[in-house]
């Protein structure tokens, strides 16, 4: 077998913000995840932040893996639970960067409240929410953004219920910033995590990704690179799109772009105004 | 009539050109970044590497402008281009 390092030159540069010892990852081939991964170890290194003031934190699920495979302080929190423990860090801490880094099953399914509740207090955090839109990990499950009639392994005759629109969701729950790319947009998505690291409040970035094992597989679409070619002939930025347009079908178009970036005061600076007008009284 | 693009004695717009590093253990063969090198640099390989994947081969380093594409897009941390030099455009 081939050494995987034969000399100094043979190092990713990307090797320092990834736990090596642990790669290569579990993801498929074709998998957009690691993608997703990469565009934010670029956004790390663009937005030159203090790395050791920033911190990661997964849920459970193929994008909860994240966490373990990025050299920050990575946290692996159970289901759904990422942003309710990233609240935690935040207010215990609060000169921390938190980067949430979970799926769409883990953060809107069963972390759903937590998700609107840190987007309604505007908790200081940036939340990447890969949508692949399904369970992955499970086995192919229906997920609240699984887009109607796709077939899952739960919905053998097509999926019947309307999925979340993950910006408009965001956006209508207070979020600050939001964002919407997919794994092809790999520049623009690394663009938007450096702009997004810099943003105090809750700041939101979906990336649509292929899941090249189930996704694809149940609905016949091919595998990873088919899926970023569909990406490719059928996506359309608009920045500034009002967020109640960008609804998701199977296989319909997917419009993307930065939709929100407003002012908001953040749940610590109202906390400290308060606590200081309390106090003087 | 000639218009000149630039003043006498000014240099030559210079494109930049890169250096491919593919550790071929580590791709799983996904076919990304040969799709989506704007220069169509990379090709696909027969070769196997030990998970049995095909992993890219270089087909014409000279036309590689370092852009880095091939970089970001790899979920596998398995190809990225070093700056070799910046070469002065033909006329
Ligand atoms: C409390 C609890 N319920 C259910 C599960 C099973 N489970 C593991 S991962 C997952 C879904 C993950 O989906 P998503 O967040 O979209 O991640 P993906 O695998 O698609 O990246 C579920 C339901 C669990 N681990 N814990
Ligand atoms: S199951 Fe799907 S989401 Fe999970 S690693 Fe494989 S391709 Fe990626
Ligand atoms: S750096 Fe750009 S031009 Fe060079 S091989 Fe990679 S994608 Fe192609
Ligand atoms: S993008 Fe990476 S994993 Fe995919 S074929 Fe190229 S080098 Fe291999
Ligand atoms: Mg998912």
């Amino acid at each position: 077998m081939e050494p995987l390092r034969k000399t100094e030159k043979d190092i990713h540069p990307m090797d320092d913000l990834l736990r090596m010892d642990r790669i290569p990852h579990i993801w498929c081939p074709g998998c957009g995840i690691g993608t997703a991964v990469t565009a934010f170890a670029a956004g790390l290194a663009k937005a030159e932040i203090d790395l050791t003031k920033t911190c990661i934190v997964s849920g459970i699920g193929c994008t909860g893996r994240v966490a373990g495979y990025v050299k920050l302080d990575s946290f692996h929190t159970t289901h759904g639970r990422a942003i309710a423990f990233a609240t935690g860090i935040q207010v215990a801490n609060p000169d921390l960067k938190v980067i949430v880094f979970s799926g769409d099953g883990d953060l809107i399914s069963i972390g759903g409240n937590h998700f609107i509740h840190a987007a309604r207090r505007n908790i200081n955090m940036l939340v990447i929410c890969v949508n692949n839109f399904i369970y992955a990990m499970t086995g192919g499950q229906v997920a609240p953004t699984t887009p109607l009639a796709t077939y899952a392994t739960t919905s053998p005759f097509g999926c019947v219920e309307p999925p979340f629109n993950i910006p408009y969701l965001a956006d209508s729950s207070g979020a600050v910033y939001v964002a919407r790319w997919t794994a092809l947009h790999v520049r623009r998505l690394t663009n938007s995590i450096a702009e997004a690291l810099k943003k105090p409040g809750f700041s939101v970035i979906e990336v649509i990704s292929p899941c090249a094992m189930y996704y694809s597989r149940i609905n016949r679409l091919g595998d990873g690179l088919d899926m970023m070619k569909f990406y490719h002939d059928n996506t359309e930025i608009r920045h500034g799109e009002d967020t109640k347009n960008l609804d998701i079908g199977f296989q319909t178009k997917i419009i993307v772009g930065k939709f929100v970036d407003r002012e908001r005061p953040t749940y610590m600076d109202s906390y400290n105004k308060w606590l200081s007008g309390t106090k003087k009284d | 009539m000639k218009y000149w693009e630039k003043p006498f004695g000014k240099e030559k717009p210079k494109v930049p050109n890169g250096e491919i590093h593919i550790l071929k253990e580590r791709c799983k063969g996904c076919g990304f970044c040969v799709e989506y090198c704007p220069k169509d640099v990379l090709e696909m390989s027969d070769e196997f590497n030990t998970k049995g994947y095909h992993p890219p081969k270089i087909m014409n380093e000279e036309d590689c402008v370092n852009c880095g594409l091939c970089e970001t897009i790899c979920p596998e941390f398995a190809i990225w281009c070093t700056l070799k030099e910046e070469v002065a455009l033909e006329n």
